[in-house]
């Protein structure tokens, strides 16, 4: 038993800062319960209730997914590329309005100008409720909108490669990333020159699309169960890609060590074409998701979740694709329950500030050594 | 400023005049500028000179006041990219910083007048100012200096973003307003103090007082002078002090790149590793280098936004803020400041307000309505009709036309367009040979 007190308090001394971090988050726990019981220590306690706590958490979940979508693409082109793709974010945006024009198309396709269905209600009169799209009632629009954003994404994000990054291959990460914030305007800026600068809504209401599960008191609507169902499927068969097929071994080779990859005579530029389908292909399905739970879309939306992204990558260890879900899980929670502490005004800053905690005490991220690609 | 006159490559004879002229200016970095400046000072005189001397006049001070603070915050940020290599994308923060700490520290305490402040005078605002933003950036460098830059980068830009929603938060006004008694005005933002030029000129900034001196000057250049409106003329007053910070930042830091502390600033750029093995304390001169840049930018902020009326964090605090002055040093070549001052007023005039003027000179030339959407412009099928949607939404294209400069810039001139001449960091020209010594054999 000594020993193993000494080498905690061993660790503790040489990482004051992880002790901290530790003391802090224990703080918050025993609060949370606190409050949860309803009791007042001091400056601790107060009162919130199950039933917020387990909306909170949810809502955690479902942005976590979310986030930790996106997050794929941009850790893997990150270990495999090496640089910070600044411009992941609007592949976002890319996939949202590309996807939810082709899912406008077959909702309301005859009723509505075809131009107004396309531009996701730039042009025209139509609203989001003549148009009636949403998961109940127009399932297969809805489907098939997730497909194209998920494809002419892949297809946006191979363009961009080919035009901007495939020459400055051999460059350093550096020069890329500053590539990567001119890539990031372009495509932000093409967007809200072809489908305006208003956010709108895109989502029709529906009656009776709320399932309540009792017990929790949660209230869950169809469209969130879309995404945590979407979500949960595309990272599934992320997971059997890498897994069970060559490609994926090769993929999880280049982003562990690209030299040793490449002496093994893995085809680099082969890996790297389907890194940017499948990295830009989910980016462009979790912004499609990101808009069905919204309900609206606005064309800098992708570039201001970036952050959040990021965040969720270096969390979870740049290059490792759990790592990305599970840091998406953990960023998306951290943002909707910080609120129980501070207004919500700060949750995003919150977000912000577990991220850079994280790059100082452990830049490696929670699963950092264990390259799983 | 010529000690890159005996560069061998530059001392063969040029093709023809022009070419001479140009080499002539290439070689002094301040005739380059001067260059540029009267360049675009020719443009905006073609483009406005049907409308009279007041918007010649008008434009030429738009044009230069956006060079100067772009120049200013590109010198900053120079400091710390080009000369120490410190990726920092939070220069919007820090400018956010410095100019909201003068902000709160000037305004007067008396809340009736929106967010209330200590009152204390403008020179003690801007060095709180500056030193706010230096004391944060301190706070923010200790940690992050040991990361990767991409790392650096990632972690400034959540500083920055941080900053922001501070600053829009109105939870946080609240919260200062009953601890401190001042507040940041939440989402709407505060006012500035009045410019102490404008008191130059206009007893206590009154428009129908004119000082002596403001008497003089109206009555020379003025309404019943040049026909030039007072306001024109007290901002190219301001103009002139803005240009004056800007020699005095390029001379400081030119002295600063020349002294042994600028010299090994150089060396850890070239590489850190020799650096660090000939017995400098790298991380203590980083350390140095990004808290005096982040003090800079603050007094870059207070000069630029504090001497527009009013500031609010978004839209003027995003990151795009941060994207704009880094374009401008990447186009002057990091490393160089006479290039950043460069990079300062080519992006600002040729990039920033370029498309805007010339797109909304062709709108008037197209006789065509504006179609509402992309879609519309589309399905008309007229050319006229979409370049007319396309003059009309200029702003959009001007940012896709940043990003392939950018990129362009990344791909075919990486050190910009003065990165040719990097400064050396030994004291002595060492591409100069000494005459006459000995041969090997």
């Amino acid at each position: 038993m000594g020993t193993t007190e000494s080498s905690i308090v061993d660790s503790a001394r040489a990482r004051p800062g992880l002790l901290l971090v530790v003391l802090l988050g224990g703080l918050l726990l025993v609060d949370l319960a606190a409050k949860l019981a309803g009791l007042s220590l001091g400056p601790l306690g107060g009162s919130v209730s199950v039933d917020r706590l387990g909306s909170n958490l949810w809502n955690g979940v479902i942005i976590g997914l979310v986030v930790g979508l996106a997050g794929i693409g941009l850790s893997m082109t990150y270990s495999i590329l090496s640089f910070a793709n600044f411009s992941h974010g609007d592949l976002l945006s890319t996939g949202a309005f590309t996807g939810w024009g082709v899912a406008f198309l077959i909702a309301g396709f005859g009723d509505i100008p075809v131009r107004t269905l396309l531009s996701v209600r730039d042009a025209g009169s139509a609203s989001a409720g003549d148009i009636g799209a949403h998961i109940v009632s127009t399932p297969i629009a809805i489907l098939v909108g997730l497909l194209a954003a998920f494809a002419i994404t892949a297809v946006v994000a191979l363009a961009l490669d080919r035009a901007f990054y495939k020459p400055m291959r051999d460059r350093d990460g550096i020069s890329i990333l500053i590539a990567s914030i001119g890539a990031a305007l372009i495509v932000r800026y093409v967007i809200q020159f072809v489908y305006g600068s208003d956010r709108r809504g895109v989502t029709a209401s529906v009656d009776a699309s709320n399932l309540a599960f009792g017990p929790l008191g949660l209230s869950v609507n169809a469209h969130e169960l879309t995404i945590v169902v979407a979500a949960a499927g595309l990272m599934l068969a992320m997971h059997f890609m890498l897994q069970r097929t060559k490609l994926g071994t090769a993929m999880r080779a280049m982003a562990d060590n690209k030299d040793l990859a490449l002496v093994t005579g893995i085809p680099a530029e082969r890996v790297v074409t389907a890194t940017w389908i499948i990295g830009g292909g989910l980016a462009g399905a979790s912004g499609y998701l990101y808009v069905l739970l919204r309900g609206t879309i606005q064309f800098d939306f992708g570039w201001l979740l970036l952050l959040l992204i990021f965040a969720a990558v270096i969390l979870g260890g740049i290059g490792s694709v759990y790592g990305a879900i599970a840091g998406g899980l953990v960023i998306g929670i951290v943002f909707t329950t910080s609120t129980i502490w501070i207004p919500s005004d700060f949750n995003e800053a919150a977000a912000f500030a577990v991220m850079i905690t994280m790059l100082l005490l452990r830049p490696e991220g929670l699963f950092g050594g264990v390259s799983t690609a | 400023m010529s000690d890159d006159s005996a560069r061998p490559s530059e001392t063969e004879a040029p093709e023809s005049a022009t070419a001479a002229v140009i080499d002539a200016a290439r070689r002094s970095d301040l005739g380059l500028i001067l260059g540029t400046l009267l360049a675009v000072y020719l443009v905006a005189a073609l483009l406005t000179f049907t409308d009279g001397l007041n918007s010649v006049v008008g434009l030429m001070r738009t044009l230069t006041f956006l060079g100067l603070v772009y120049a200013l915050a590109a010198l900053a940020l120079n400091l710390q990219w080009g000369y120490a290599g410190l990726f920092n994308i939070g220069v919007a923060g820090f400018m956010a910083l410095g100019v909201y700490t003068m902000g709160i520290v000037v305004r007067s305490p008396d809340p009736a007048f929106g967010p209330p402040g200590f009152g204390l005078p403008l020179p003690v605002g801007i060095l709180a100012g500056m030193l706010v933003a230096a004391v944060v950036g301190l706070l923010a460098a200790l940690p992050a200096l040991r990361l990767k830059a991409d790392y650096l980068a990632i972690v400034t830009l959540g500083i920055s973003e941080i900053i922001r929603l501070f600053l829009q938060s109105s939870a946080f006004d609240t919260y200062l307003r009953d601890t401190l008694g001042v507040g940041t005005g939440g989402g709407s933002g505060m006012g500035m103090p009045r410019n102490p030029v404008r008191e130059l000129f206009l007893v206590d900034g009154q428009a129908n007082t004119p000082t002596a001196l403001g008497d003089f000057a109206f009555g020379t250049f003025g309404e019943s002078g040049l026909g030039i409106s007072n306001t024109i003329l007290i901002d190219w007053a301001y103009i002139a002090v803005l240009a004056g910070v800007v020699i005095a930042f390029f001379v400081l830091l030119e002295r600063l790149g020349r002294s042994p502390f600028g010299r090994t600033l150089k060396a850890i750029r070239e590489d850190e590793l020799v650096a660090d093995s000939l017995g400098k304390n790298v991380d203590l001169i980083k350390i140095k280098v990004f808290v005096i840049g982040c003090a800079l930018m603050g007094l870059a902020g207070i000069l630029w936004f504090g001497s527009q009326g009013n500031v609010s964090p978004t839209p003027q605090f995003m990151p795009v803020l941060t994207f704009y002055v880094f374009i401008a040093v990447i186009i002057g070549g990091s490393g160089s400041n006479a290039g950043a001052v460069l990079g300062g007023i080519v992006f600002a005039t040729v990039l920033f307000e370029g498309p805007r003027r010339v797109g909304a000179s062709l709108r008037d030339v197209i006789d065509a309505e504006t179609p509402p959407s992309f879609a519309d412009a589309v399905a008309t099928l007229d050319p006229t009709a979409f370049l007319a949607f396309a003059t009309d939404n200029i702003a959009p294209l001007q940012f896709v036309f940043l990003g392939l400069i950018l990129v362009f810039i990344m791909h075919r001139r990486p050190d910009g367009i003065l990165g040719d001449r990097i400064e050396t960091a030994a004291a002595v020209d060492l591409s100069e040979r000494p005459s006459g010594g000995e041969t090997d054999e």
